[in-house]
């Protein structure tokens, strides 16, 4: 069914039997500059021939994983039982430290923090890559570029006590932002090995570590 | 508690009208090499560009741009203003268009003639309004293309376009995010001002080059110059800054 918004798809989907010509009048009506939308199959062929130069090693990266193609799907607002079984998939992927140890260095977390390199086609293969937290959040609030699409983190620690639970909270939420927030904008910096482990508990002790600058 | 983020903004404001002065922008360079491209007879046929029809009649440059990408019955495709140059340079010129392709983004002592072509007819447009009527049923076809991979997540970071540009107000760092999921301001002050020169790279950019730059940040590989795909983000954007004034070439951080 060609419908655009996922909200008047559920409207026409449910309508559709009852009152399916005026259902398609009313969007023709209302929005008829874009009544249709090209299925999955469709959008990956333009994807794959967008790409047709790319050699193996990076095609990899057009692969989407379920949740990507479901988050796509539903532009991140998927249906109350989709977004369940996607939250429930991706809590299975956490894996936390095997010594139970959360918190790193917050001094190498920092750079983590403002690194936005790494894993792009500009950079060197073994360029160290940075988790980029300062891209979308306040941190330390000696660094005054920081951006807003993500809340701001300035005191996490302090304002959650410096608490254990708390910060294998953060730990999840890094590892893997989809755990707790089905199709978060966030990353899922460990799902994808993006960060290793040691690296993810440098930013966690950049949060939660009581001389970090983030809880000054 | 610091407010140097609205401080960065007003900074950011004042630089960009400090520099935004059509007589000191190196893009006018690019203006005055791509005229010349245009009529330069050249490739296997020895012939100029002058009969490229960019859709509003051979050889007619006013408002060309505005009204781009659009469909050509004679391609039977859908294509914005680098794919149909290629496809004139190959028609008509006869011209190796993959030595054209290998300077598709000028580099320090290499100039690219898409480039200066670009910035030449965009500023054609320049002053006009975009007008992107999706008459054609393959133009609203590319447009739905456009918005479904506006909004396809992927690689490593799980990102789409609509990460950073589904939201109002929003910032990277000190750089504010053009929301360009709807017609508005937004849409129409960003498309409305590319081409531009970029002061950060010395080099003057077109769309095609703000796209393939956006993936390598969304760590996908580098995307086929002219692609079907791109064209369809292309039209996807034009047609939310439908209406907006072009002030072209710019100029840019």
């Amino acid at each position: 069914m060609f419908l655009r918004s996922s909200a008047n798809s559920r409207y026409c989907a449910s309508a559709w039997l009852i009152v399916a010509t005026l259902c398609v009048a009313t969007l023709a009506v209302a929005d008829d500059t874009d009544a249709f939308r090209p299925d999955a199959p469709t959008v990956e062929r333009y994807v794959r021939d967008m790409w047709s130069g790319a050699d193996d090693e990076w095609k990899k990266r057009l692969q989407q994983d379920e949740t990507q193609a479901v988050c796509s799907k539903f532009r991140n607002a998927p249906p109350e039982d989709i977004a369940d079984a996607l939250r429930a998939r991706e809590a299975s992927t956490v894996v936390y430290p095997a010594d139970g140890n959360l918190l790193g260095n917050w001094r190498e977390g920092e750079k983590i923090a403002q690194n936005g390199r790494g894993g792009q086609f500009s950079d060197a293969p073994d360029a160290t890559r940075g988790g980029n937290c300062y891209a979308c959040h306040q941190m330390a609030k000696t660094e005054v570029s920081y951006g807003t699409l993500g809340p701001s983190l300035s005191e996490y620690g302090k304002l959650r006590g410096f608490s254990s639970e708390a910060a294998k909270e953060a730990y999840a939420k890094v590892y893997n932002s989809q755990a707790s927030l089905p199709c978060s904008m966030m990353p899922r910096f460990g799902v994808h090995g993006f960060l290793s482990e040691q690296q993810i508990k440098d930013v966690i002790a950049y949060l939660f570590d009581a001389e970090s600058p983030v809880n000054k | 508690m610091l407010r140097a983020g609205d401080d960065a903004e007003e900074e950011i404001k004042r630089y960009r009208e400090m520099i935004d002065d059509p007589m000191a922008n190196p893009a006018y360079l690019n203006v005055d090499r791509g005229e010349s491209l245009w009529v330069l007879a050249r490739g296997q046929k020895n012939a100029s560009l002058e009969t490229c029809d960019l859709g509003k009649g051979p050889g007619v440059l006013e408002g060309a741009y505005a009204e781009l990408p659009r469909y050509f019955s004679d391609a039977d495709q859908v294509m914005d203003l680098e794919q149909r140059l290629l496809w004139c340079m190959d028609r008509i010129q006869g011209l190796d268009t993959k030595e054209i392709l290998s300077r598709k983004f000028g580099i320090p002592g290499t100039t690219s003639d898409l480039e200066d072509l670009v910035a030449y007819i965009a500023n054609k447009s320049s002053g006009m309004t975009f007008h992107i009527p999706l008459d054609h049923p393959r133009e609203r076809e590319a447009y739905a293309i456009g918005e479904a991979l506006f909004y396809r997540r992927g690689s490593l970071l799980d990102f789409s376009c609509a990460t950073c540009h589904g939201a109002d107000g929003a910032r990277i760092r000190t750089t504010q995010l053009p929301n360009l999921t709807k017609p508005g301001p937004d849409a129409r002050e960003t498309m409305g001002s590319w081409p531009t020169y970029r002061v950060s790279q010395s080099q003057t950019r077109t769309m095609q080059n703000r796209l393939w730059d956006c993936y390598r940040q969304m760590r996908m590989p580098p995307p086929e110059f002219g692609s079907a795909g791109l064209t369809a983000l292309m039209i996807y954007l034009a047609k939310q800054a439908d209406g907006g004034t072009l002030n072209v070439p710019s100029i840019k951080r």
